[in-house]
């Protein structure tokens, strides 16, 4: 039969081998629908997609309709779904490669501040090796809504009276080193 | 004497500085020796990982290649740096591929992991390796009489902690060695919300309101918790709490390493108990 046989056609990565690729997404394919994960989630009122339906959407391909979503990204990585699927998914480490996967495909959600906290937090962290947790709170409401800072700043007065807001970041010694390790990273690029 | 590698992380030098400042004197009247890892970097905490996995597990990696040449276990006091670190190390374990890659990276700054460092939680090695009944044969005033809710918060028992992941008893345990009450209360490891405060703050206040609720419902005077962005949630957004629900809580929430110091007879200026944002010195005044 070996003359019927057609070469296939260039496969195109499926989405749900995509989020396999990433560290901690693997196991998706085993999952049951039992809804273990969305009835223990603390935040899951406000995910567009919940997350029983998050997995689901991924095995059926829904790639742009979840990346665009907030749903991953009121995530708090408690952990719970976790501990509780029953066939070890890792739901919390799925919400997380959605996350990766929506930022490097320019799809995140302007629905919700998160993917700008998490970029102000990344750019803080190797810009000095340390983040910077003041700088990364005035940057985040600066690129976000400056007013909703007033409402914050009590809190912000209140840690830094208590000295525990330092005015000025901490940088490591090893910058150098620390930086040449990222741009290697970064150059090997890719999620896995 | 013990000896461990020390990894403070981040918040324990800012937000947590009570956290961090309390460590270093309750570890000395226990006879632990933290030698803190030379020149730590952020551990890349849960935005990295969930922006770039390959960049934040070298980020990772690199304090995990330094605390390999101590030979010492890798011990942090922050539940979301022992998460991190615990999950990227993992990653490097199974994934040959990620490991050959953060390797790769790694090499740029003169660096090599081969997977040789166990990273613990000092709650964990309070736990295990000093026992609550270690603790409790240097206590100098007991806490008797003291009611606190023990808050494990999540990544303490979360994926992969050393307690029971949903109705944990360690810090209970714990708080029982210095002499004070630990009440039983059903959320002690749920969720506060952690980082979501900051972007998403209505969604993080209302679970903060959930736990002061319960813990005010059944008795404690304070809470406790080991975890710095829970300590912050629950300390420093209490007042946020209270204009938004319109209630009235003023339950301190200490760190778990203050409250040991305490009942140890360390000074209360030595435990940062001023640092905290709803004084715990009412509560503790009996025992100072
Ligand atoms: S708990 Fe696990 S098996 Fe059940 S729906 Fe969620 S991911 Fe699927
Ligand atoms: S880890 Fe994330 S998805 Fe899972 S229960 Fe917690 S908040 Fe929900």
């Amino acid at each position: 039969m070996a003359e019927t046989m057609v070469e296939a056609p260039a496969v195109k990565t499926s989405f749900v081998d995509e989020v396999c690729s990433v560290p901690g997404g693997e196991a998706i394919r085993s999952c049951i629908q039992c809804g273990m994960c969305t009835g223990s989630c603390p935040t899951a009122n406000n995910w567009d997609y919940q997350p029983r339906r998050v997995i689901a959407m991924v095995r059926a391909g829904f790639r742009e309709e979840l990346l665009s979503s907030n749903s991953m990204w009121f995530c708090a990585s408690c952990y719970t779904c976790t501990v509780r699927c029953p066939r070890d998914i890792k739901p919390a480490d799925i919400m997380h490669a959605l996350e990766v996967l929506a930022v490097r495909s320019g799809l995140s959600t302007k629905q919700s501040r998160t993917p700008v906290m998490y970029q102000c937090f990344v750019d803080s962290a190797r810009g000095n090796g340390r983040v910077y947790e003041l700088g990364m709170m005035i940057k985040l409401f600066l690129k976000t809504n400056p007013f909703a800072a007033i409402k914050l700043a009590p809190v912000g007065l209140g840690l830094f009276l208590h000295g525990r807001l330092p005015l000025r970041p901490t940088r490591i010694k090893g910058m150098k080193e620390l930086k040449a390790i990222m741009d290697k990273a970064k150059k090997l690029g890719g999620a896995k | 004497m013990k000896y461990y590698s020390y990894y403070p992380g981040c918040s324990a030098e800012a937000t947590a500085t009570p956290l961090g400042l309390s460590v270093l004197p309750v570890a000395r009247a226990l006879d632990i020796d933290l030698v803190e890892l030379e020149d730590w970097n952020c551990c890349g905490s849960t935005p990295y990982n969930s922006v770039n996995k390959l960049e934040a597990g070298a980020m990772a990696a690199r304090n995990l290649a330094l605390a390999e040449k101590t030979g010492l276990d890798l011990v942090t006091p922050c539940s979301n740096c022992y998460v991190v670190l615990t999950s990227v190390n993992t990653h490097l374990k199974e994934l040959p591929d990620f490991r050959e890659k953060v390797n790769e990276a790694l090499a740029a700054g003169n660096l090599t992991y081969d997977g040789g460092v166990k990273v613990r939680h000092l709650a964990e090695v309070l736990y295990t390796d000093i026992t609550p009944e270690g603790i409790s044969s240097k206590v100098t005033n007991p806490l008797e009489g003291l009611k606190v809710a023990s808050y494990y918060g999540c990544q303490l028992v979360r994926p992969n902690g050393f307690d029971d992941p949903e109705s944990p008893h360690s810090l209970d345990e714990l708080v029982a060695s210095l002499g004070a009450e630990a009440v039983p209360w059903e959320l002690k490891a749920r969720c506060c919300g952690s980082s979501l405060i900051m972007p998403e703050p209505n969604v993080a206040l209302g679970l903060i309101n959930k736990l002061l609720k319960n813990a005010q419902e059944r008795g404690a005077q304070c809470l406790v918790t080991p975890c710095p962005l829970c300590q912050i949630n629950l300390d420093a957004y209490q007042s946020q709490v209270n204009s938004k629900f319109n209630t009235s809580y003023n339950l301190p929430v200490l760190f778990v390493t203050q409250l040991i110091g305490v009942a140890l007879g360390i000074p209360a200026k030595e435990l940062a108990l001023s640092k905290n944002i709803v004084s715990p010195m009412g509560v503790l005044a009996p025992y100072l």
